[in-house]
């Protein structure tokens, strides 16, 4: 019954419930796990799935539905590349391939206790919904919970009635790069919004997804605040193809992070973040 | 009711200034309150105020012909809005908008460049505060700029 799970690199084939567009270039795929062991994922928040479209290839995508939720299986991707194309095509009742969960979770238990700032830029919203689906189910373990997002027009959000029913428990800020007539929110880039954002410090942990530039100038302003390096975590992306460590695709430095990440704390890999060679 | 000096020794922009600085450059601030669709600044105008933001949010703007006001950044409580009153020929670069209610305490720029004239050790502490701010401003804007959230894959 669990041979599937035994072997990391077999997909194990499962039904395309329904697919939804989050905007121009994003779509959220829910997949059935009733074929799975014990029909379900059993993921933390932040580990990712290989994904495979079959006869077109494989592709990494994080978990984006609630980690709580066994009924069903949400990916968020972008549609951009060739896989991900074919992603976006696929129809309720067409198969998926899946291999995972994979890789490390962000440190919800690290956070408990703390004030947590979660900070998203563009699709990187997507791995860290779990985050606030967890948090939610447990807002008192939490003290200041913050969202800060950006995105790069108001027509980019993604989630957007979820972020307007987060707004409350979890206090939600998005801004946009650019901004239309009758867009009444935050515009300026994400990271505007972290210098004058309510937590304490010394007393926080930082969970930032979204570009890699955008997370360098993220991380280094939750560290202006003086929130502590070891407390800043972030989720890399890189070309993962094996999801186990063993092809070497996506080695950074003396780390895969397929295997060691994608989510690694900040003091970890701040000096290979500007490293050009890799 | 709070008097300015209280006012000013709470806004984050200020935050270390000594009490003594506090109560010259009070002497070149008053209280604003600005309605929601009413502008604080008008690009072209004479650069005469800058403000400590204390609640509400505005929109800095620049009108394009036929798209209208095209909103660039917005500014709120705890943030400064306006240094062209440092740079010469101290004017507005661009239109500053009240979305809803805004209460601001602004400085008239004369007098405070005055007393910065006068007082160098008073200028560099007011510049050591706008310095690390226009860093911030124009870091945001060159990431703004670069579209990072529509990178291919």
């Amino acid at each position: 019954m669990t041979a599937a799970r035994a072997s990391a690199l077999a997909p194990l084939p499962l039904r395309v419930r329904a697919i939804r567009q989050e905007n121009a270039e994003s779509a959220t795929i829910e997949l059935d796990p009733s074929a799975l062991p014990y029909g379900r994922l059993g993921a933390s928040p932040g580990q990712f799935n290989m994904l495979y479209v079959f006869g077109m290839g494989e592709s990494a995508i994080s978990v984006t539905g609630d980690c709580d939720e066994p009924r069903s299986i949400l990916h968020t991707f972008r549609a951009v590349g060739p896989v991900t194309a074919a992603m976006r095509r696929l129809e309720p009742g067409q198969t998926l391939g899946l291999r995972g969960p994979f890789g490390t979770g962000w440190p919800m238990r690290a956070a408990e206790g703390a004030d947590l700032v979660i900070i998203a830029g563009g699709i990187g919203l997507a791995p860290l919904r779990p985050v606030v689906h967890a948090v939610l189910a447990r807002r008192q373990l939490y003290g200041r919970v913050l969202l800060l997002y950006g995105a790069r027009s108001p027509d980019d959000i993604i989630f957007r009635p979820e972020l307007e029913k987060w707004n409350g428990p979890v206090e939600v800020v998005v801004s946009v790069d650019y901004a239309h007539p009758g867009w009444d929110g935050h515009v300026g880039f994400v990271t505007g919004l972290i210098p004058r954002a309510r937590f304490d410090p010394a007393e926080t942990v930082g969970m930032i997804c979204g570009p890699e530039v955008m997370m360098r100038f993220a991380a280094n302003g939750l560290l202006e605040r003086g929130v502590p390096e070891d407390r800043i975590f972030l989720s890399m992306e890189r070309n993962m193809k094996c999801a186990t460590g063993q092809c070497g695709h996506c080695q950074f430095g003396p780390t895969f992070v397929c295997r060691d990440g994608p989510v690694f704390a900040y003091d970890r890999i701040s000096r290979l973040l500007t490293l050009r060679e890799i | 009711m709070k008097g300015i000096d209280a006012i000013l020794a709470e806004h984050p922009f200020l935050g270390g200034f000594s009490r003594d600085a506090l109560s010259v450059i009070a002497g070149c601030a008053a209280n604003r309150r600005y309605d929601a669709g009413s502008y604080l600044c008008r690009e072209g105008e004479p650069a005469d105020h800058f403000f400590l933001i204390r609640h509400g949010r505005i929109t800095l703007e620049t009108n394009a012909p036929e798209r209208g006001a095209l909103t660039f950044q917005t500014l709120g409580e705890g943030e400064i809005l306006g240094v062209s009153w440092l740079v010469p020929p101290y004017r507005w670069d661009f239109d500053a908008r009240a979305v809803g209610l805004v209460r601001a305490v602004a400085f008239d720029a004369a007098c405070l460049r005055g007393k910065c004239e006068a007082d160098h050790d008073l200028g560099y502490e007011l510049m050591k505060r706008f310095v690390p701010e226009l860093v911030r401003r124009m870091q945001a804007a060159r990431l703004q700029s670069l579209n990072l959230y529509g990178q291919t894959e």
